[in-house]
């Protein structure tokens, strides 16, 4: 109930949040070069006269007031209505659908590799402080840090599929191979070992580092010495006393990190010609399909609510000092 | 001071880091004179291994151009991008967490907002969205770095500021009454800065590696040499010629190495008592 | 009779680089059966050190080199980890000054007391249980069920520290180490829990080491006394010959340092009032959202004092009672809700904050941390001319009075160059002062000043106060919760109780012959109240 009410309370306060987001994307567009109806006009090769435009932009409420038009756009962003995309030939919030699938997989992959290496690594560094382990660690850590993820997708490229052919260098799973069932599964899963390690190597990174600190910082607590001084031996100490105290900032971290690891999943799912959102940003940018990419920043914001109100249940779930 | 410099010459990470940044602005300053030509100019027949023509000791990529002139120029592109991304990320960041974390109530409640907004949105599609709509030359493309960057800064600064606005010493000045902006800046700031100023590796580092991304996905400046830029074309070549790719994502993973591994030296030399440990 | 432990020459080295070489230098003590030996000590007199180094549990870099600890027949100075594991909580056990930090908060009370049982004996889940709300009964805890299921922020301080020492018996441990347990409570908690401890002490012919800063707690339990200094043992002996006839040169300044809580002789009060509180009053809101579910915490609830030219008001409290919101209140750190403050006839209340800037000279204040009141970026001279200088004053002026003013609170006007890490607190305390009489005000609200500070340091600190006071015919207000140390400077005291004042009048009076329970509660909880008395 306690964590329920919480996370109520803080999806309630991220309404005001989204709102600040629409009317931000919504002026954006207004200060972009062309409307809707340019777009339109010169994707069917530029034949259309200056009165048909007017009509055009008359019936699409483009000759409204600037606030009559923010209007119109949040009430059909109310009814999920995202508008038409007329490089797909569909409407905005099918093509997202469709892609939607292969990134929510992917970010999922990667999360939870960079989650658990990265919690295991830490605490890792951590036991051995200073010492060789730690320093290992530590160094991985930073040129995981320092290493440009599209970069290091093209070498694994090069090395697993090229030369050693060991898994696929691209494609979300083998086109037209009519796998079903398990087997599908298992190729949509060899389909997905780069790109997840490709996204999810700087989180990894990140992830090791809150780990490592944090542990180092709950160690010093004096609820440790307390454990201590009970007779605990020092595995357990760690493992009943310090481990749950040191998860809450890298579940916080989750939260933090989703914007940008869906951020990230554009140039993964570009080197892996991967159908996703990431991709679906990328090419409406190249196609500069307005409509679809503030579709996309919509539905992302939206994801990254959802992502966060997860967060914050697990948040509570873990400290019940959280109240709301 | 002397305490700082010690602590920080001491560490070997830190030097290294130190040096190799020492070395990356030494190549983006020699660029000039040692590559005087367009780096972008063709200069010898494509895709030329490394080592193979003593004229090309980098190789040459699939249009034919220099790669090694394309790394020295582009270290400075990397390093001017990295830099004032990150002075316009720091400065906007340190005015809303300054604004938000000293005076509480509703302007930290409208400042919030508006840096949970930007934190929700993800930086590298925000990112994409001002290049779409303002275009992709080099300023534009540095100040929209700079702009999707700013509420990591905002947030730290702003907790800084609200463990430091109950300080006592903030409060005696309070009392001997002390302007609210003279407290902000001449009082609390010079406390806050020491780990923004480490936090601004790691905004310059994510600056730098943001604006590779961009390039390689051939949305930032095409009439630059960007580091990001050669590895995008690379791509092309991936299979048989993939040192062309190679090559700059080394230099970018340098560069970002040496500019976190200066920003933990300096988090360290800040704070001894964590480096012990 | 032997006694239980026995510690024999132990020496314990600190790092290098320490301000010196040794933590614990030659310490020898020995702790009989049923008895409770205080270790009483300053900051810095490895009191803690000494209990750290018993249990085997010191700071990373610091270690034992030399001495023994001899404890049923084993040296624990040399025993291996796995010994020291099984004779920790279970042999010898201990108890925390902090029972927030000491407890973890992600895990409930009942579990972190059975613990103990699941590390050292091999009995069942239901069993352990029922040891476990046995155990809370036994230390009085209200409703031991349901605190078995709270977590530790849902108890109170008292109760906290009550669940630790319900722990720390679990296994009934031969000796007891509890290294300043009352120290971070309120008084009347503290003498509650002072009383748990002799009371489960005497019961079970625990062995106790008591380790403390405060004469008072020492009076109230201790059997025997060690008194240390500088990592050595200076005095040690039975409690009341060390209280009473101390011998060590040490020993005797710092008994001689504790205020006693008798009131001094009254002095003439003005019949002119500087400062008028009507009806003050503040609430704080916290949590809720759209108005629902807050809570509302009324930290200030209708103050009326007065405080006279030239005389000093105590605000005495414990923590929680309104009496540091009421302070800010009067310099308008915290605006009040309602009520009025008036100052030599001006009404504070109702300036705006550019108007109460430049009155701010008037009123001043003096704060209780020694190292968060002072910028550490700035030097302590121009700390101290801040204030003259925002009002207008010449920045050479002002830095050559600040110098003035050093030499007056009794520093070094050489020292205005340094920065304040260069001080002690005791000597931060005095910039404090200085920086606040710069602005010649004509009331001094002192929050605290002396809590944080040594009881040399202390007694010093006060000296200073009550002689400025007299000198430049300061009015003070007077803000602690140490009941001795207002017996000692005011002339008029009030006591606060959940935001509201529920005795006043002159100290004499009060402390004498109170009137409110409450107060009578208070002045009963003091440790060692008749050793203060006759001192």
């Amino acid at each position: 109930m306690r964590v329920l009410a919480l996370a109520g309370r803080r999806l309630l306060s991220s309404v005001p949040t989204l709102l600040l987001i629409l009317v931000g994307i919504f002026l954006l567009l207004q200060l972009a070069p062309g409307d809707a109806v340019d777009a339109l006009i010169a994707q069917t090769g530029g034949g259309a006269d200056a009165a048909s435009a007017a009509a055009m932009r008359a019936e699409m409420g483009l000759d409204l007031s600037v606030p009559a038009q923010l209007a119109n756009y949040m009430w059909r962003l109310v009814r999920l209505d995202l508008g038409f995309s007329s490089i797909y030939g569909k409407p905005v919030s099918t093509v997202i659908f469709e892609r939607l699938p292969a990134t929510l997989l992917l970010m999922l992959a990667a999360l939870s590799f960079a989650f658990f290496f990265g919690l295991v690594l830490g605490v890792l560094a951590a036991r051995r402080v200073n010492g060789w382990p730690d320093t290992l660690i530590s160094t991985l850590g930073l040129i995981f840090y320092a290493t440009p993820s599209f970069w290091f997708g093209l070498m694994a490229i090069v090395l697993f599929s090229v030369h050693l052919q060991w898994l696929p260098a691209g494609g979300f799973e083998e086109i037209g191979s009519g796998f079903t069932g398990l087997r599908r599964t298992l190729d949509i899963a060899t389909h997905l070992v780069l790109p997840t390690l490709t996204l999810g190597l700087i989180f990894l990174a990140i992830y090791l580092r809150i780990m490592r600190a944090s542990m180092l910082e709950v160690l010093s607590l004096d609820f440790v010495r307390t454990a201590r001084a009970k007779g605990l031996d020092e595995t357990r100490v760690v493992v009943r006393h310090v481990l749950r105290n040191a998860l809450l900032p890298m579940v916080t971290l989750i939260g933090l990190q989703a914007g940008t690891m869906l951020g990230g999943s554009v140039v993964v799912e570009s080197v892996f010609s991967l159908p996703g959102l990431g991709r679906l940003a990328y090419e409406s940018v190249v196609q500069r399909d307005l409509n679809t990419l503030l579709g996309i920043v919509f539905v992302s914001a939206l994801l990254v609510i959802c992502v966060n109100f997860v967060v914050d249940l697990l948040y509570a779930r873990l400290d019940p000092r959280i109240t709301p | 001071m002397k305490a700082f410099l010690r602590g920080y010459l001491r560490s070997p990470p830190a030097m290294i880091g130190l040096l190799l940044l020492l070395a990356i602005v030494a190549m983006a300053i020699s660029a000039d004179w040692l590559f005087p030509r367009d780096p972008l100019a063709l200069a010898g027949r494509p895709l030329q291994w490394p080592q193979g023509n003593p004229r090309f000791p980098l190789g040459t990529d699939n249009s034919g151009r220099d790669i090694a002139a394309q790394i020295f120029h582009g270290a400075r592109i990397s390093l001017l991008i990295g830099v004032v991304a990150t002075a316009i990320a720091i400065l906007v960041g340190i005015v809303v967490g300054a604004l938000a974390g000293y005076h509480g109530g509703w302007v930290d409640d409208a400042l919030m907002r508006l840096t949970e907004a930007f934190q929700t949105l993800p930086n590298f599609l925000l990112l994409l969205v001002l290049v779409a709509v303002f275009g992709s030359d080099l300023s534009t493309v540095t100040i929209a770095i700079g702009a999707v960057s700013w509420p990591a800064p905002a947030r730290l600064t702003r907790a800084e500021f609200l463990t430091l606005r109950n300080r006592e010493f903030v409060q005696a000045c309070r009392t001997l009454g002390m302007s609210d902006a003279r407290i902000i800046f001449r009082e609390i700031l010079p406390n806050a800065l020491p780990p923004i100023i480490v936090y601004a590796s790691v905004v310059m580092a994510v600056a730098i590696l943001l604006e590779s991304a961009l390039a390689f996905l051939r949305l930032s400046d095409p009439n630059v040499a960007s580091w990001g830029n050669l590895i995008g074309l690379g791509r092309d070549v991936l299979r048989v010629q993939w040192y062309v790719s190679a090559i700059p994502g080394l230099a970018i993973l340098l560069t970002v190495l040496a500019v976190s591994l200066v920003g933990q030296g300096l988090n360290d030399a800040l704070n001894p008592r964590l480096r012990k440990r | 009779m032997s006694p239980v432990l026995a510690i024999q020459g132990l020496t314990v080295a600190l790092p290098a680089g320490a301000d010196r070489p040794h933590a614990l230098d030659r310490v020898s003590l020995d702790l009989n059966a049923g008895e409770i030996l205080c270790v009483v000590g300053e900051s810095g007199s490895g009191k803690s050190m000494t209990a750290g180094a018993v249990m085997r549990l010191l700071p990373p870099g610091v270690a034992i080199t030399g001495g023994s600890v001899i404890f049923e027949g084993q040296d624990l100075a040399t025993a291996d980890e796995a010994t020291m594991r099984h004779l920790r909580g279970a042999r010898i056990a201990m108890v925390f000054q902090e029972p927030m930090t000491a407890l973890n908060p992600l895990r409930r009370i009942g579990d972190q007391i059975g613990e103990m049982f699941r590390i050292h004996t091999a009995l069942s889940a239901t069993e352990i249980a029922a040891r476990v709300l046995d155990l809370l009964a036994e230390v009085h805890i209200p409703e031991p069920a349901q605190a078995a299921r709270a977590y530790p922020h849902e108890l109170s301080g008292g109760q906290r520290q009550r669940a630790m020492i319900a722990m720390a018996l679990a296994l009934d441990p031969k000796v007891l180490i509890a290294d300043e347990p009352t120290t971070a409570l309120d008084v009347t908690t503290q003498a509650q829990i002072l009383h748990l401890i002799k009371d489960l002490q005497r019961r079970k012919g625990t062995a106790v080491l008591f380790i403390t800063h405060d004469f008072g707690v020492v009076a109230e339990i201790a059997d025997r006394v060690a008194v240390m200094q500088h990592g050595m043992v200076v005095e040690e002996g039975p409690a009341a010959q060390v209280l009473n006839a101390p011998r060590h040169e040490y020993t005797r300044s710092l008994i001689a340092a504790v205020p006693p809580l008798t009131a001094r002789a009254p002095r003439p009060v003005s019949a002119e009032p500087i400062l008028v509180m009507r009806d003050v009053r503040k609430t704080y809101r916290t949590g809720g959202f759209l108005g629902r579910g807050g809570r509302v915490t009324h930290a200030v609830r209708g103050v009326t004092l007065t405080l006279p030219k030239g005389a000093t008001l105590g605000i005495v409290g414990e923590s929680g009672s309104g009496k540091s919101t009421l302070a800010r209140c009067l310099v308008r750190l915290i605006e009040p809700e309602g009520g009025s403050v008036s100052l030599g006839g001006l009404e504070l209340t109702g300036l705006t904050r550019a108007q109460m800037r430049r009155q701010a000279h008037r009123i001043q204040m003096v704060f209780q941390d020694p190292y968060g009141s002072l910028n550490p970026r700035r030097r302590a001279g121009e700390l101290v001319a801040q204030g003259p200088m925002i009002h207008g004053t010449p920045r050479a002026e002002a830095l050559r009075r600040a110098k003035e003013l050093f030499e007056l609170v009794g520093l070094d006007p050489a020292s205005t160059e340094r920065f304040p890490h260069e001080f002690s607190g005791g000597q931060r305390q005095r910039i404090g002062l200085a920086r606040a009489l710069a602005l010649e005000p004509e009331v001094l609200v002192a929050d605290e000043p002396v809590s944080a500070l040594d009881v040399s340091v202390q007694a010093q600190v006060l000296r200073l106060l009550a002689e400025l006071r007299e000198r430049l015919g300061l009015s003070l207000v007077f803000i602690t919760h140490d009941l001795r140390v207002a017996a000692q400077v005011c002339d008029l005291v009030a006591v606060m109780k959940d935001g509201e004042v529920v005795e006043h009048g002159p100290v004499a009076r009060v402390f004498e012959a109170p009137e409110h329970p409450y107060t009578q509660a208070l002045l009963a909880s003091v440790p060692g109240r008749d050793f203060a008395r006759k001192n």
